[in-house]
């Protein structure tokens, strides 16, 4: 049986009301199978954590074995669903008030009686170790971990990627009080200051002054109120500003400063924002006055509530800020733990799910199969990011795009019912998915301020993201492939036309061939279900056809075209290795595609096709295409030949979404890309090469391809529904040295 | 540590401290102007050297009725009649408009002639009579009687310096006042610097018909704070510091002064704090500031106490405990953090122990006087450290009104500086406290009058 010990038992407030704000169930969550527990107690906040593993439902296919005559009908494979278990790292925070519900909660629901407390709680002389080890993890493992907060900028939150190199650093930890630890290694740091000026004088003050007994009810108030009316300003005091020392009006010259007067009531809102402007001002001054002093440039804010501060030190704010002490405790214990032998040292994890409700704050963190990796072509991998448009900056887009996924919603929940036609509970399960999707678009169109107040919660906001999240949910309800029988049936009805296919293109000249082929791509890119415009087409109109699809394309010049430049190029000679990012299943991968990879085998270039590790949408993953692959090689002697000579290889992006990041790559990818000197790299179709990548530099030539389907987007980049971007790249030094061969 | 101890230690042995009593300087500079350039025809350069010399040129009442040849009298009177037409007419005024006070430093003269009572406009005969004879103004303007700088010789007059303040909130009252005694009048220039000497500048012009002269805070905060220093306090020395500030029971006040000044940081508690790292007279910066300051003392204490003025929220703190209200090291660890070498009694969150609903009900009005009072003055001297250590200054000097009759505070801020310094750094602090812009101003009133 689990066993708890606490260190810090200054559990305040006995005498605040108990009742718990969401269910419990939907907080410990997988309890049944719990294996490890981590619990800290700070001043004012318990952080748990425990390790469980899930069990979901994962779609996979199987290739009939056609020499026994088994499969009934045409398809070329089956479909199965499987159930798979996955690690889970779960991270519930809630004010201290709540430790004996919560606790009694767990003990109830443990139903396994082998688990161990592997680090009951977090010591004193552990304490920083936990939060260094936690905050390294973070740095490392979570995409979008920091951000940096610019009050007047366009867009005041801003991202940044993962790192390898994060050190040296400043931390700045915000509990009740403050600490300050410089941190110059994994193991070495060293606490340099503090204050007593923390989150805890943000609640107890804030309590005291609004009678407000929650700090989530303190932050809402804060939200909303105006500290001008409480806060003495330059401008109060010298009627503008105060030129001479570059001190602007609109400065805090003292902080409650037109509250020392008798004859005046004040809001709760005001002070509270008042409060907490003071408090972080304060906390974000000192942490630049240490920084100055330890000639540090990286601070990292970990902490509740936390407000950039103006000064030559790139001040970072962490979004998992409030776990970093469980998630260090977590690692600890595990290392110390090893005969278990469950985790590495410095797991691989991906940040699953995050919900918050006025009392509780859960993370989720699901253990990944393989280490991810950048792309070695990755002209600069640490200012590398995926994202083209950022949502938070952007509000116009911001609207267009929520309202997008939100009319896309009843399909999704339609195609995912349809799916499991066999499982009579599946309607309920994608109307709880259609719930939960919705709220997250809700909460995002509705509260623009929770983008503002809590980054933290949503990390980047970008059309990728909204995807993902989708991708999760589905997942989540046990949709793991809502598209399987449609890309099942397009995949069969595709092949059944690759070889009359492949003649046509074989008749032609070879200038009028390459045309094609680009042609035939970008035809078989408008067959995509994830675009809203041509799922109503296909839907409407199941006859609409490959070559329907290439009279729909605009004509040269394209949008944006610099097919010239490719066809000069082919002239010269062959690449020695293409990477290729396919996109959807069906027309696109069997029609299009293939035949564009032929012709490259032809021309002596060995192929690598890198295809979806998971489903994400009508995306072909690399279960399927490599079913797909052999079953064309039988027909296609130059395929044939490209497997069996090992000219052709299939390859996991590592990803389950239908974008692209390419600094989160299957560590076999980046491997195959080094081995095999790839110098071209393809991206095909919207989420891979205009949601995402359309801006990344490449140290290769590049080909980005795309057929914009979606109005919105087309008019956006000043083209029409169906518009073309077919970008051919160079890199700078390789142009230079092309220059310089004539001479 | 042994560096500061040993500056000030030396001059304890040595004697007295540089204490500017006249003596020593007798026939030297006696009768000088505090701006000598017309008189002695130097030029008005600013250089540290001048400046320094400048220091000198001022000196009490009696310095000038003390023997000497008398030739020399003889010249010292003419100088004194060539001083005579350049000065500025009285009143004399410097006024430092801040945030929430407004400091008022006003020069008596006492050594008018027969003469010149004769041709004393009424007006200004009673305007220095209603300042001299009273020390409250209306509801609010109190005199600082305890302050006074007696006998002072200044441009050449001799008379009292008169320290007043009054709420800025009262600064309408003020201006009518001098509307209604027809200030404008007597062609006086009156100097003002603060904040308000901006915001209130066309109030004065179409209220009262008076021009300010707008002059910079910090520069009059400088300025102000050297002279008075320079003066010394009627004999006395105008600094003083804590001997052992971290031992309750044998901390002792000590005075001194800031001979050789430089480089300081000067820490100014207003409303607001301003932190100057200075380096002379006239070649200093501004190195942060926090709005954590007297403003938010005071305003968090009416908020959180009902209190209504300074001096009451100071006697509410005087009585409380803070750690009924704060979270110490202790109350998380059971007792000293030791791998960081954090005290057991050291605030670990200030208002900590007021997340808790039972707390809140079981302390005293008094004790949230106290913990907001050391928790302002705790983060003001950690943040006055933090720029000590970075711009390398081992003397911090503490001046504003907020530390006025606060010994909470000052002793406070001594214990700080020189317990997380580990006796590096040394808190000094001045009795004018609040008032040194004020003077700063009036010193410029009676320099620019000289200049041609």
């Amino acid at each position: 049986m689990a066993e708890f010990v606490r260190v810090d038992s200054s559990t305040s407030g006995h005498t605040m009301d108990k009742s718990i704000t969401l269910p419990p169930d939907e907080i410990f969550r997988n309890l049944e199978n719990a294996k490890r527990f981590a619990i800290d107690i700070g001043g004012s906040l318990t952080k748990l954590a425990y390790y469980s593993t899930v069990q979901h439902k994962v779609a996979k296919v199987r290739s009939f074995d056609h020499t026994t005559k088994e499969a009934t009908g045409d398809n070329l494979y089956e479909i199965s669903m499987q159930e798979e278990v996955t690690a889970r790292l779960h991270f519930i925070k809630f004010e201290n008030a709540y430790i004996e519900t919560c606790l009694d909660f767990v003990k109830d629901h443990l139903v396994n009686t082998e688990t161990k407390v592997i680090k009951a709680t977090v010591d004193k002389e552990d304490e920083m170790t936990c939060l260094i080890k936690g905050c390294n993890f973070v740095l490392r493992n979570i995409p979008h971990e920091a951000f940096v907060y610019a009050k007047h900028a366009d867009s005041e939150f801003r991202f940044q990627t993962t790192q390898p190199d994060i050190f040296p650093y400043l931390l700045v930890n915000i509990g009740s009080g403050v600490s300050i630890v410089k941190v110059e290694s994994e193991d070495k740091f060293e606490r340099i200051g503090g204050s007593s000026i923390g989150g805890g004088t943000f609640w107890g003050l804030g309590a005291l002054l609004t009678k407000t007994k929650r700090f989530d009810e303190l932050l809402q108030l804060a939200s909303k109120g105006q500290h001008t009316s409480v806060d003495m300003l330059v401008k109060d005091i010298y009627g503008g500003s105060y030129g001479s020392l570059g001190l602007t009006g609109d400065l805090i010259a003292s902080s409650f400063g037109k509250s020392a007067t008798a004859d005046k009531e004040f809001s709760k809102e005001d002070m509270a924002k008042s409060l907490l402007h003071m408090i972080s001002n304060d906390i974000g001054q000192l942490a630049c006055l240490y920084a100055k002093l330890h000639n540090l440039s990286r601070v990292y804010f970990g902490g509740f509530f936390i407000r950039g501060h103006p000064g030559e030190v790139q001040a970072l704010f962490l979004r998992h800020e409030g776990y970093l002490g469980a998630i260090g405790a977590f690692l600890k214990g595990a290392e110390e733990d090893r005969s278990s032998g469950l985790m590495s040292v410095s797991p691989e994890m991906y940040p699953m799910q995050r919900a918050r409700s006025g009392t509780f704050d859960m993370l989720e963190m699901d253990r990944l199969e393989g280490k991810l990796v950048n792309l070695p072509l990755l002209q600069d991998a640490s200012s590398y990011i995926p994202d083209t448009v950022d949502l938070t900056e952007d509000a116009h887009a911001r609207e267009y795009w929520l309202y997008c996924f939100e009319e896309a919603l009843d399909g999704v929940v339609q195609r995912a019912v349809a799916s499991q036609p066999d499982m009579p509970e599946a309607a309920e399960r994608a109307e709880k998915f259609r719930q939960k999707y919705r709220h997250k678009l809700q909460t995002l169109r509705h509260q623009p301020l929770v983008l503002l107040f809590s980054p933290s919660a949503y990390g980047s906001l970008t059309v990728r993201s909204l995807l993902d999240t989708r991708e999760h949910c589905l997942n989540e309800f046990n949709f793991p492939d809502p598209y399987s029988k449609i890309k099942q049936r397009e995949n069969d009805m595709a092949l059944k036309y690759y070889q009359k296919a492949v003649k046509c293109l074989d008749e032609l000249s070879w200038e009028e061939r390459q045309y094609a082929l680009v042609r035939g791509v970008l035809a078989g890119n408008v067959f995509d279900w994830g675009a809203k415009a041509v799922s109503d087409v296909l839907e409407s109109d199941p006859e609409f056809g490959f070559e329907q699809a290439k009279r729909q394309l605009e004509e040269r010049p394209w949008l944006v075209d610099s097919y010239d430049q490719w066809f000069e190029r082919l002239k010269g000679p062959p690449h020695k290795c293409a990477m290729f990012f396919v996109d959807n299943s069906g027309v696109d991968i069997i029609l299009g595609v293939m035949p564009f990879v032929r012709e490259l085998l032809s021309r002596g270039t060995e192929v690598v096709l890198a295809s979806n590790s998971g489903p994400a949408l009508n995306d072909v993953t690399n279960g399927e295409l490599q079913i797909l692959t052999e079953s064309i090689a039988a027909m296609d002697p130059v395929v044939q030949a490209g497997l069996r000579e090992d000219r052709l290889t299939l390859v996991q992006s590592g990803s389950s979404s239908p974008c692209l990041d390419l600094s989160r790559l299957d560590k076999v990818l980046a491997m195959v890309v080094r081995e095999r000197k790839t110098d071209l790299v393809i991206i095909e179709g919207m989420g891979r090469a205009i949601h995402t990548n359309y801006y990344a530099m490449l140290s290769c030539e590049s080909l980005k391809m795309a057929v914009i389907k979606n109005s919105w987007l087309a008019d956006r980049l000043g083209g029409k529904l169906f518009s073309v971007v077919f970008k051919y790249e160079v890199p700078a030094t390789s142009q230079h040295s092309a220059a310089l061969t004539p001479s | 540590m042994d560096k500061a101890k040993s500056m000030i230690d030396k001059k304890g042995a040595s004697g007295p401290f540089h204490v500017n009593n006249g003596q020593s300087q007798r026939g030297f500079h006696s009768n000088g102007s505090c701006c000598s350039s017309n008189t002695f025809g130097s030029s008005t350069g600013g250089s540290n050297s001048s400046t320094f010399e400048n220091m000198h040129h001022v000196h009490r009442g009696d310095d000038a009725e003390c023997n000497g040849s008398p030739a020399k009298r003889c010249r010292l009177r003419r100088r004194t009649e060539s001083l005579r037409r350049s000065r500025p007419p009285f009143p004399w005024f410097g006024m430092d408009i801040g945030g929430t006070l407004v400091k008022l430093v006003y020069f008596e003269p006492v050594d008018i002639t027969a003469e010149e009572e004769q041709e004393e406009v009424e007006n200004l005969k009673s305007i220095r009579r209603y300042l001299t004879s009273n020390v409250a103004y209306g509801k609010t303007g109190v005199r600082d009687v305890h302050l006074e700088l007696r006998n002072l010789t200044m441009c050449g007059r001799t008379g009292n310096l008169h320290f007043i303040r009054f709420p800025t909130q009262a600064m309408h009252h003020f201006i009518q006042m001098g509307r209604d005694k027809n200030f404008s009048s007597l062609h006086t220039t009156l100097c003002a610097t603060g904040g308000g000497a901006y915001k209130f500048e066309n109030d004065f012009r179409t209220m009262a018909d008076l021009e300010l002269l707008k002059l910079d805070e910090l520069d009059c905060l400088i300025r102000g704070l050297l002279f008075v220093d320079r003066v010394s306090f009627n004999g006395h020395p105008e600094g003083y510091y804590f001997q052992n500030p971290s031992d309750t029971q044998s901390c002792v006040k000590k005075t001194c002064t800031l001979d050789n000044p430089f480089p300081m940081l000067l820490v100014n508690i207003g409303s607001g704090v301003s932190i100057l790292a200075v380096y002379s007279e006239n070649n200093y910066k501004r190195v942060t500031g926090t709005s954590l300051g007297g403003g938010t003392f005071l305003g968090l204490c009416c908020l959180l106490t009902g209190c209504e003025t300074f001096e009451e929220a100071l006697e509410m703190a005087s009585k409380g405990d803070s750690t009924n209200v704060d979270k110490l090291v202790k109350d998380i660890y059971g007792g000293d953090y030791e791998r960081f070498g954090l005290q057991g009694s050291a605030v670990a969150s200030s208002f900590g122990h007021m997340m808790s609903k039972e707390k809140r009900d079981s302390i005293s009005k008094e004790d949230l006087a106290r913990a907001t009072l050391v928790t302002i003055t705790n983060n003001i001297g950690s943040i006055a450290r933090m720029c000590a250590v970075n711009e390398k200054i081992e003397r911090v000097v503490f001046v504003g009104n907020f530390l006025r009759i606060n010994t909470v505070s000052t002793k406070l801020l001594a214990y700080a500086m020189d317990f997380w310094s580990k006796g590096q750094l040394r808190a000094l602090f001045l009795e004018h406290e609040g008032y040194f812009g004020a003077v700063g101003a009036l010193m410029e009133l009676l320099k620019t009058t000289e200049d041609p």
